[in-house]
């Protein structure tokens, strides 16, 4: 498409089942009951002037520019505050009102500056419009007056500035940081002439404030008040392309702006489903690294990790690995070979790179980073219900009453769905938080949570069977829902179970070091609050007992019958954009897609007869098992496509002696990432601006990502994968991804209904999309559970091996922060490290007062594991014993400090329990100062050293 | 493989199935060790000294062995 404004209605649509008919300029117009006169007309094909309103703001009624004239009505009542009537006349053009509009815009623009050639805004500038659109010419007062021409410029954030000299304070701003994000960062300050939007306290400025730079006010600003820096440097943008974001499983769509093949801005597409036009840091601003100087775009290859690379062309890189691969095969069996998919590429190259390795190498030995996080999502969900994905779609939470949240920390992991919560939670649903810290959602402006049951870390199934206890003991269970849709002897073992005393919330109270009472009213609220919505993240599934803790999770949700329609279920925050499709896609070992076991031998013959191979039908290693294959020398060559498992797999020493172990790693990536040390091909990869497929998100969307530039290393990620496929004999030959989309479909049954036409006609589907479905499935077991009945499954705690003692007495649990992503091989590359340049450690200040630590020393960090330094956060949002840190960063790389524990039924590494010790330190630990000098040592390229990129 | 390793897996297993009563437990961590361990594992554990596994996994264990023997 080329560059237009998305359509603004000026007001929110009406959801209203009644009609009204109303005239506006002579035309009939039918619309909802409740619909603004403003939005009527706009959605008849007429525009109301307007500046203080637009569609994704409540009606605010202020800049006095869309007043109307309605028969029988006295005055000339504002557009956007008067909703329609039956048999109402409105006329919004005539003399009046053209007189009114133009004394409104005549005092808007005495006091604007008149650079309208040279503003970043030109062309592209509602308040320029509108001036156009009442016929102003000139401006009676003159601009000698007192004015808010010359003031100072905020440009502290990294991504837009503001100049309060071009704010016609509209509150747009304001408004959409308050109604849309949540954050209530901004203020109108002072009052009257002396008006001026303000970033947090006086003296803040944008940066130093509570703005979390989602974007939604630069996107609100009708004027160039609030002006991304790209486009002052840029210019205008020249033609718009719908895309999917690359970053979290929220899966928000936006509009790619560009010039020619260089990318302007990333503006939230309004159309969008899961994000209705909000946007975070990350998606909204954080795209830079597509074209950081670290990026890799020339094959490179090396004999030994300890030579220098070699640029060569992509023949010989290509050519290099299939030698390497087929004689590893030929001595060792196909056995020793496997990959690794990516969760942040596309299903159509998750799907091909599973293929290569099943059908290319011969062997099952795929697996994908959802093994490190959502793997007994799967399990959990698949054992329970029968499906292995969330039940719900974003929307749903519109409908849900009380929101059990456990496990994560959506305003910062998945923000712009943590919005939507909190729209929810401000509009009166209740919220019990189950974390062992104070996450945002306990308590921040207008939120303030019902129960907050600040855990013991590693104590999530002895939680969830104590709110259970309360549920059935005092006879809360919803027997109706269960006797119909679940099997009910199965349920009364569980509840007999449940019951058991050893399992009430003041016996394990000594476990979970939650008052039982706050256990009993928590549990009484979610069982009797109405809609009951339980969503959960990584705080659930990395652990020794992640599987278990999800299938209480259902328990609990099948228990309080709420499953299988709006405002309820169980929801799974994905980590990555598209964990959900890399899972869809058979990039576990045991399965294939569609999450069928390899042993089915109907389901082999069908992949089988349409690849014309045969295939091995034991199940292949996963990434734990790999690893340590390779350590026995077993399993020697790995294709690991866009993800860094030396920085992101837990305990780091043994992932770098399994990667040194193997003969040959190619590595296919973005970056010379962690990973790369240890690698002896390199294939550079593509970004999310660079390819066409679809991305499926944590509601099960599938969406398409569409090419918006050329790949700069030349090819498409999925189509490297075909040249490594092709050299080693395959003979496949797509030439684009949708012939691969059409693979999965014919050979997938709950994509059977996909085709790439409807993912790019913009239909929003959502998996199962087959006969029975032909739209998707927004809601899942409306009727029934897809395993028939609903399975209560016992859910004993199991402690942990993971025990704190003289040696380790704290328990680390580590997460992600807003403003970075995962091992932050992308953010990092961004502005975003103006927020975030470092993990630090966060310590309760009793633990940190106990070991002389302040907040900015240096701690050494231990466990049986390894051990790191980092700087040290004193703060009260840890628990005393408990201290937390992300892994965003190589040099403090958290996962040298993370052990080899995992979850029972998936291996899901167990990130969130490590017993450590915190002790001052002087600066970076031995290992840190070694892997230094490793990195400048592996990233040297022959014929021109390379920095290291951090 | 390291048969420290798969002798923990096999017993966390166990201990997770526990609750369902013993010959279901015995039967649920057969089964679960049968669909998701890769053959290499199966050899390792089916190799090893069975005392050094829980009672719930040693009689997985020997019954997944029993069965691929008789294949």
């Amino acid at each position: 498409m080329g560059y237009e404004r998305q359509k603004d209605f000026g007001t929110p649509e009406s959801t209203s089942d009644q009609q009204v008919t109303l005239t506006i300029d002579g035309r009939k117009v039918t619309v909802p009951a409740g619909t603004t006169v403003m939005r009527a007309a706009s959605e008849s094909g007429g525009s109301i002037p307007k500046l203080c309103a637009t569609d994704n703001l409540k009606q605010f009624g202020s800049c006095r520019l869309c007043l109307v004239e309605i028969e029988g009505a006295r005055g000339t009542p504002a557009s956007c505050t008067t909703p329609v009537a039956d048999g109402m006349v409105v006329r919004t053009e005539t003399p009046r009102l053209q007189k009114l509009r133009k004394g409104v815009m005549e005092l808007y623009i005495s006091d604007h500056p008149l650079d309208c050639l040279t503003c970043s805004a030109n062309n592209d500038c509602e308040l320029q419009d509108q001036a156009a659109n009442v016929g102003l010419r000139d401006v009676r007062y003159g601009y000698d007056g007192a004015n808010h021409m010359g003031q100072d410029v905020d440009v502290s954030n990294p991504y837009f500035d503001f100049a309060a000299d071009k704010c016609i304070v509209c509150s747009r701003c304001v408004r959409a940081c308050d109604e849309v994000q949540g954050t209530f960062a901004l203020t109108v300050d002072s009052r009257g002439f002396a008006s001026k939007i303000s970033a947090g306290q006086r003296g803040d400025d944008f940066l130093s404030s509570e703005c979390v730079s989602c974007g939604a006010c630069v996107q609100a600003c009708p004027t160039s008040a609030l002006m991304e820096k790209s486009v002052k440097e840029l210019g205008k943008p020249e033609r718009a392309v719908v895309t999917t974001c690359a970053y979290c499983g929220v899966g928000c769509a936006f509009r790619a702006e560009m010039k020619g093949e260089q990318l302007v801005r990333m503006v939230p597409w309004k159309d969008g489903k899961a994000n209705h036009g909000h946007s975070c840091v990350k998606g909204r601003f954080a795209w830079g690294y597509a074209n950081h100087a670290d990026r890799i775009t020339r094959p490179m290859i090396r004999e030994k990790i300890t030579d220098p690379w070699r640029e060569v062309s992509w023949d010989e890189a290509i050519s290099y690995a299939a030698g390497k691969i087929q004689d590893i095969k030929a001595r060792h069996g196909a056995r020793a070979l496997g990959g690794i998919t990516s969760s942040r590429c596309t299903n159509e190259e998750t799907f091909l790179v599973q293929k290569l390795v099943r059908a290319g190498f011969g062997a099952n030995n795929v697996d994908t980073c959802a093994r490190v996080c959502h793997s007994p999502t799967g399990y959990g969900l698949s054992t329970t219900f029968g499906t292995s994905a969330g039940t719900q779609d974003f929307d749903s939470v519109e409908d849900s009453d009380v929101i059990i949240l456990i496990g994560a920390n959506p305003t910062d992991a998945h923000p712009v769905f943590g919005s939507r919560m909190k729209q929810r939670l401000r509009e009166g649903a209740k919220i019990i938080v189950i974390d062992p810290r104070r996450i945002d959602l306990v308590r921040s402006p207008h939120i303030n949570a019902a129960h907050h049951l600040a855990l013991q870390p590693g104590t999530n199934v002895a939680i969830l069977t104590a709110l259970a206890h309360v549920i059935v003991t005092e006879g809360l269970a919803d027997e109706a829902f269960i006797k119909e849709r679940c099997d009910w002897d199965e349920y009364q073992d569980w509840a007999r179970f449940v019951a058991q005393e050893k399992h009430s919330p003041e016996f394990l109270e000594a476990v979970t070091r939650v008052p039982a009472q706050t256990v009993r009213e928590a549990a009484r609220l979610f069982a009797t609050g109405g809609n009951g919505a339980i969503y959960y993240g990584l705080g659930v599934t990395e652990h020794a007992q992640g599987s278990s803790t999800v299938m209480a999770i259902a328990n609990l949700a099948m228990a309080t019958g709420n499953i299988g329609r709006r405002g309820v279920g169980v929801n799974p925050l994905r980590g990555q954009n598209n964990v959900q499709g890399a899972c869809d896609m058979g990039s576990f070992p045991h399965e294939l897609s569609g999450y069928r076991h390899i042993s089915g031998g109907e389901v082999r013959k069908l992949f089988e007869d349409d690849w014309g191979v045969s295939l091995d039908p034991e199940p292949g290693l996963r990434i734990p098992n790999m690893l340590d294959a390779a350590l026995d020398g077993s399993f020697r060559a790995i294709y690991i496509q866009g993800e860094d498992i030396l920085q992101s797999d837990p305990d780091t020493h043994h992932v770098a002696a399994g990667l040194a172990a193997m003969e040959c790693v190619i590595v296919h990536d973005l970056f010379l990432n962690e990973t790369a040390n240890y690698a002896h091909v390199f294939l550079p990869g593509s970004t999310f601006l660079e390819k066409a497929g679809t991305f499926t998100n944590a509601e099960r969307r599938i969406q398409p990502v569409r090419k918006v530039m050329e790949p700069a290393n030349g090819y498409q990620d999925w189509e490297v994968t075909q040249l490594l496929a092709n050299a080693i004999g395959c003979g496949w030959n797509y030439t684009h991804a949708s012939e691969i989309l059409a693979e999965i479909s014919r050979l997938t049954p709950t994509f059977a209904g996909v085709t790439w036409e409807r993912v790019i006609n913009g239909e929003q589907l959502q998996w199962p999309v087959n006969e029975k479905a032909p739209q998707g499935s927004p809601i899942m077991h409306v009727d029934g559970f897809v395993r028939g009945k609903g399975k209560f499954v016992v859910t004993e705690y199991v402690p942990t091996d993971e025990k704190t003692g003289p040696r380790f007495p704290l328990l680390l649990t580590t997460g992600r922060i807003l403003s970075q992503y995962n091992v932050g091989a992308q953010t990092r590359r961004t502005g975003n490290v103006m927020w975030h340049d470092q993990d630090v450690l966060e310590i309760h200040p009793t633990d940190a007062e106990n070991r002389g630590l302040k907040t900015g020393d240096y701690a050494r960090l231990a466990s049986r594991a390894g051990e790191t330094t980092l700087r040290v956060l004193v703060t009260d949002r840890v628990a005393p014993g408990v201290v937390y840190t992300t892994f965003h960063h190589p040099d403090t790389q958290a996962n040298v400090v993370t052990t080899d524990n995992s979850d029972w039924a998936t291996n899901c590494p167990e990130y969130k329990v490590t017993a450590v010790q915190v002790t001052p330190s002087n600066g970076p630990s031995e290992w840190q100062e070694e892997y230094a000098d490793l990195t400048a040592m592996a990233r040297r390229i022959s014929g021109g050293e390379m920095e290291p990129a951090e | 493989m390291d048969i420290a390793k798969l002798r923990r897996m096999a017993d966390q297993i166990a201990a997770n199935f526990e609750a369902s009563g013993h010959e279901a437990a015995v039967a649920s961590t057969a089964e679960h060790i049968w669909k998701f361990w890769d053959p290499r594992m199966k050899a390792g554990i089916y190799a090893d000294d069975p005392a050094q596994l829980s009672p719930i996994a040693r009689e997985a264990i020997a019954r997944l062995k029993a069965d691929a023997e008789a294949a």
